[in-house]
């Protein structure tokens, strides 16, 4: 069967991030590799605080520096690496070609501009429109993003918005100017089934007409069930599990993962408990050795507190980072 | 149980709860003399928790939970209507006495990258509160409940010396809920407060709250837009519309056999964790209803599958319809 190799848009290569604080460094994103290709829409999941967000900013170039710096890797867009760019084109490249939906809206809105002025900013440098068209054009983006009544709303400020509202004009920002590559924080937490439909459909049209390609990071596994086509899980700061969707649901082959996928809470029946998976989260300033899963896994081995395991192939396209792949390991 | 008076357990009781918001015109409309637009966020609800009870508040983006949560909080003052904590009149609090009932009435906010003083630590953050109310004196005292706290949030002694933007998302909405509950509250609202956490952390936090409310007996008023959370901690829920409650009913029943076309609309939005399973279906039609003079009759007017003619006419108001449950629709 002839394979038509799609155009890969992003490409992470040992991506390592690194936090100075004042007790000791701190390690946020560790050895991370992974490749998005054109209209693809790669789920990026894992424990609150493994990195997922620090990833994303990476690529956007927005790491706090002092007290962050990329330790090593290397960030490929387009096939050129983004961590060679100058600021000048790093700015050239936001917005326009790649825009980012941030999980907290409050920290990437600005409290003193109005609704209007925050979007139309990002549509008259990128696209040149006049004042008027820009207006007219953010009129029709906050309705696409379901804003009942945009030409009332337009003039108000953000914190005169919901937490849902807010999360959708960065959305309607973000998507203003039809980038080629969206990277999307949480962009579904603050919005209520129906509205997330709604803003997954848009999304969605966008991939479909565009071409867009989309790294969507969320927690809301049934959102990654239905919309992503790869996924990567993460875990204190490691990628341990990376494959098509269909294979990662049906077949998880890490520890943490299946643990993961045991701790969603049902819709059809109401326990009294629900099952997390066992022990305390990793301490990120002195992380565990070997395997940082060691400690809360049902089956650690020596070598798992000895040896850090690297991503391998398990089936056809799926990786897992775990020593019970090793060869001859007791499965 | 025993057959109580229908008012002693009662914590908290809303009536007729009204809030509005004037807007902001653009300069043209202000220099053309326009009127000033009034958003109605919140119109007219009623709702009551029992001590020990979790009242579910759910409902589409914007439609007032957030204003509701405020207005109970007294961080905004209603437009009209009552506020009834242990049967007395919250919004008749002097300053002095609303200070006090702060400890009793926490709050997590839905937004903790807001809510939380950016040049504070989270040692400050956790232990000033305690300080205030004067639920801990010395330093040692103060620490070790900060460190219990942080550890049942699912953080550690390495998290006490750092700054809130040093932490992810999920991290920050921990630190949020370890605050709320530093104080020993009777009351606790919490606007959104697992959404940021992945599934696993998120139900530690919900056994959490659990478990505090067994030992305790707190009451919760949980507002959330993931059903299967709201389940699985509500005991009752309510589901708002443009401003006003369309049904309330236990939990289990409401899940079970939604009745409101709004609810059902919302039930079958959910996507389910499982690729195989069918998508989430859209079941409601055209725009979204709006706060801003919304015409008379249904609010999902416009929308509704199951509309008729008398819904654009006659506003339906929540009526009993047996077992626990009220629903405010002319066409059930
Ligand atoms: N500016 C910063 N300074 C210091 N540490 C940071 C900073 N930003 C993030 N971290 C740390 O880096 C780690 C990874 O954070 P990140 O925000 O990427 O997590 P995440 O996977 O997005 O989590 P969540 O799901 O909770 O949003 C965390 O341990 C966090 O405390
Ligand atoms: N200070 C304000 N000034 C003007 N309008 C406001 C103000 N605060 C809230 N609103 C409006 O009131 C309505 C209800 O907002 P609220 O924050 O209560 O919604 P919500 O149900 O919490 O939504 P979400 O689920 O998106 O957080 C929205 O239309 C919002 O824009
Ligand atoms: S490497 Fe070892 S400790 Fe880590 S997940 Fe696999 S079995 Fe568990
Ligand atoms: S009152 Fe009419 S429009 Fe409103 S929900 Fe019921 S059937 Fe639909
Ligand atoms: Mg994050
Ligand atoms: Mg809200």
């Amino acid at each position: 069967m002839p394979e038509t190799v799609p155009e890969t848009v992003l490409e992470l290569d040992d991506l390592t991030v690194r936090f100075r604080l004042r007790r000791g460094d701190l390690t946020a994103v560790n050895g991370v590799s992974f490749a998005i290709a054109r209209g693809e829409t790669f789920g990026l999941v894992g424990e609150s605080g493994s990195g997922k967000s620090v990833t994303a900013r990476a690529i956007m170039r927005l790491i706090p520096n002092p007290p962050g710096e990329i330790q090593r890797g290397r960030i490929l867009f387009g096939g050129s690496n983004v961590l060679d760019k100058s600021d000048a084109e790093m700015r050239a490249l936001r917005g326009r070609h790649i825009a980012m939906v941030f999980q907290e809206p409050m920290s990437a809105l600005n409290p003193v501009f109005t609704v209007c002025e925050q979007i139309s900013d990002a549509l008259r440098t990128n696209l040149g429109l006049s004042r008027r068209e820009a207006r007219e054009r953010v009129v029709e983006l906050l309705s696409l993003v379901g804003i009942p009544s945009p030409q009332k709303r337009l003039d108000s400020y953000v914190h005169e918005f919901s937490g849902g509202m807010r999360q959708r004009v960065m959305l309607a920002m973000a998507l203003s100017c039809n980038p080629g590559f969206l990277i999307a924080d949480e962009p579904t937490t603050a919005l209520d089934v129906t509205i997330q439909a709604t803003i997954l459909e848009l999304i969605t049209g966008m991939i479909e007409r565009l071409g867009m390609s989309l790294l969507f990071i969320t927690h809301n596994l049934g959102v990654v069930a239905h919309s992503c086509d790869k996924i990567g899980v993460m875990y204190a700061s490691h990628m341990v599990e990376l494959g098509e969707k269909r294979e990662i649901f049906a077949n998880p082959q890490h520890p943490y993962t299946v643990g993961l996928l045991n701790s969603i809470p049902r819709l059809d029946i109401q326990a009294r408990h629900l099952t997390p998976i066992a022990g305390s989260v990793c301490n990120m300033m002195e992380p565990p050795s070997g395997c940082k899963f060691h400690p809360r896994c049902a089956h650690a081995m020596d070598v798992c507190r000895r040896e850090v395991p690297k991503l391998k192939e398990v089936a056809p396209g799926h990786h897992a980072a775990c020593h019970l792949h090793d060869q001859g390991a007791a499965a | 149980m025993t057959a109580q008076g229908a008012t002693d357990d009662m914590l908290l009781e809303v009536r007729g709860l009204t809030k509005h918001f004037t807007l902001h015109g653009d300069i043209y409309s202000k220099l053309a003399g326009e009127k000033a637009q009034v958003l109605t966020a919140v119109d007219g609800i009623d709702f009551h928790i029992r001590r020990g009870e979790t009242l579910g508040l759910v409902g589409e983006s914007g439609c007032g939970k957030s204003t509701t949560a405020r207005l109970v909080t007294r961080l905004i003052e209603p437009t009209a209507g009552q506020v009834r904590l242990k049967n007395e009149d919250l919004l008749a609090f002097s300053p002095r006495r609303m200070k006090e009932t702060r400890k009793d009435i926490q709050l997590v906010f839905q937004d903790p990258y807001s809510s939380l003083n950016p040049r504070k630590t989270i040692m400050h953050i956790l232990s000033r509160p305690m300080e205030i109310h004067g639920l801990a004196r010395s330093w040692n005292e103060k620490r070790e409940r900060v460190l219990h706290l942080l550890h049942r949030v699912g953080l550690s002694v390495e998290h006490i010396d750092r700054y809130p933007h040093e932490f992810s998302g999920g991290q920050r909405q921990r630190i949020a809920i370890a605050r709320a509950l530093s104080v020993e509250p009777e009351l606790v609202i919490g606007d959104e407060p697992v959404s940021a956490l992945d599934v696993s952390i998120q139900a530690q936090i919900l056994n959490l709250f659990r478990d505090l409310q067994e030992e305790f007996g707190l009451t919760y008023l949980f507002i959330a837009h993931d059903l299967s959370v709201i389940r699985h901690i509500s005991d009752r829920v309510a589901v708002m519309y443009v401003g006003k409650i369309v049904e309330t009913a236990p939990a289990s029943a409401l899940f079970d056999k939604p009745l409101h076309p709004y609810t059902k609309a919302l039930l079958a939005a959910v996507p389910e964790a499982d690729p195989d399973k069918p998508p989430p279906r859209l079941t409601l039609k055209g725009e979204v209803s709006t706060p801003i003079d919304p015409p008379p009759g249904c609010r999902l007017c416009g929308r509704c599958p199951r509309e008729l003619p008398v819904c654009a006419e006659v506003e339906p108001q929540l009526v009993d319809v047996g077992g626990g449950r009220q629903v405010a629709c002319h066409n059930l």
